[in-house]
């Protein structure tokens, strides 16, 4: 080509081999490296907002549209082995004993929203209204969102920071994050959260649920299921 | 201007074809990517299984796109590519200092923007294989591959929007177009961003070195 032949040195291959090894092997060290840089990007992310969500949520839908909430017709029944079947309105919702709390969400894709500001009410209040049967076992809770659903044992619903949540970070949740109500369960990954919940059946065993019918694990506790830990 | 420019002949059809494979499948893949990426794309267009379904079908054909112009192309011509961009000579080694010595048909950032961009498809479709069979199957499940997904999504954007710029917006260098799209640049334009090439190519019609 040039007088520089002679000189010329083949980096691009190294290049390209030398990178392909970084990219690889980052499997390995890219967990650790984010939790180092973890100040500075979700510094980043707070300051673009929702714009570029280092770390921040992403909103996974089945079905064509995300179902919209309309207070005057959304009810939230709680019926199957109870002796008082109910069925509340959002103002019923809203008027039950109010908890809040500050947990992590964890997505078993692997991202993680750490100090989530959450508020609503606790199973055990809303099990109290409807009387569950000696031979209920599980809530099975259905989205509006079809075909969703998934299901918590009494216990695991019973929880103290599990929760039918209806605020998220002192605002009413958005249709993105299940409005008007959805389940939350820190221990375990998010999918476990029906969102946009709109009924409530107790029942004798666990169903299966919209991603345990994919192979996802039915206790899907953080750190400890669908083949982590 | 006198009234025949002269044309050289940059990139042959096979590296033009596969020039364009990767930019249309880059393209489809950031704009379903972001839809199903950023929250707020995501709750105004909805329709997320469809998305994904030709975010992830569209990678199916990017592969099986290369794979047939590789198949039916001009092999030599790829090859003599990548001896090309394999090799850096001292001029490639001061350009990279920011001095401007006379460059050969590919200048030393464009043969670093090639092999980013290929490191770039590799990764990419590895982990992006990853999460589409992790989620059928816990054994190809890390808890890495969407932060890789994602950090490879970042870069190659900036590389990209730098690569545009360079390509369609900046005067001096814009020209570099027509030789991607239609295969051939004037020579006065290779003479001055390509002065060791445009020494060697003949005019319009003859390959490059």
């Amino acid at each position: 080509m040039s007088s520089n032949d002679a000189d010329a040195r083949p980096y691009g291959r190294r290049a390209f081999l030398g990178l392909l090894a970084a990219g690889l092997t980052s499997f390995a060290w890219a967990g650790p490296a984010s939790r180092i840089f973890a100040p500075v990007t979700s510094q980043f992310s707070q300051l673009l907002g929702d714009l570029l969500p280092v770390g921040g949520w992403r909103i996974y839908t089945i079905s064509g549209s995300m179902p919209l909430f309309d207070p005057a017709t959304w009810r939230l029944e709680i019926t199957g082995l109870v002796r008082k079947p109910r069925t509340l309105t959002y103002a019923d919702l809203l008027a039950l004993p109010r908890a809040s709390q500050i947990s992590t969400f964890h997505c078993v894709t692997g991202w993680t929203v750490k100090d989530v500001h959450w508020a609503g009410v606790r199973f055990g209040d809303l099990l109290a209204l409807a009387e569950p049967l000696p031979a209920a076992r599980a809530i099975r809770f259905v989205s509006m969102e079809e075909p969703y659903t998934d299901s918590l044992t009494l216990r695991q619903a019973t929880l103290p920071d599990a929760m039918l949540a209806y605020e998220l970070d002192g605002k009413p949740l958005t249709r993105a994050h299940g409005s008007p109500a959805r389940v939350v369960i820190p221990e375990m990954y998010g999918y476990k959260g029906v969102k946009w919940l709109t009924r409530m059946e107790l029942v004798a065993s666990q169903p299966t649920g919209y991603w345990e019918g994919l192979g996802y694990d039915q206790n899907a506790w953080v750190g400890r299921s669908n083949g982590y830990g | 201007m006198a009234t025949a420019r002269r044309r050289i002949r940059r990139f042959t059809r096979t590296e033009r074809a596969v020039h364009w494979v990767h930019a249309a499948a880059f393209l489809v893949l950031l704009a379903t990517g972001l839809a199903l990426y950023l929250p707020s794309l995501s709750e105004f267009l909805g329709r997320r299984p469809l998305l994904k379904s030709i975010h992830v079908y569209t990678a199916v054909a990017w592969i099986v796109a290369l794979v047939f112009v590789v198949a039916v192309g001009d092999r030599a011509s790829l090859r003599a590519t990548l001896r090309e961009i394999d090799l850096f000579d001292r001029d490639d080694r001061e350009w990279l200092k920011r001095r401007h010595p006379p460059q050969g048909r590919l200048n030393a950032g464009q043969k670093v923007n090639a092999i980013l961009t290929a490191v770039f498809a590799l990764l990419f479709a590895v982990s992006g294989v990853l999460l589409w069979y992790g989620e059928r199957n816990t054994r190809f499940r890390f808890a890495q591959t969407i932060l890789i997904h994602d950090w490879l999504t970042y870069v190659s954007f900036f590389l990209f929007v730098g690569h545009l710029y360079l390509s369609v917006i900046h005067p001096r260098t814009r020209h570099s177009l027509t030789g991607i799209t239609r295969g051939w640049v004037y020579e006065d334009w290779a003479r001055e961003h390509h002065a060791k090439w445009a020494a060697l190519a003949r005019s319009e019609g003859a390959d490059g070195p």
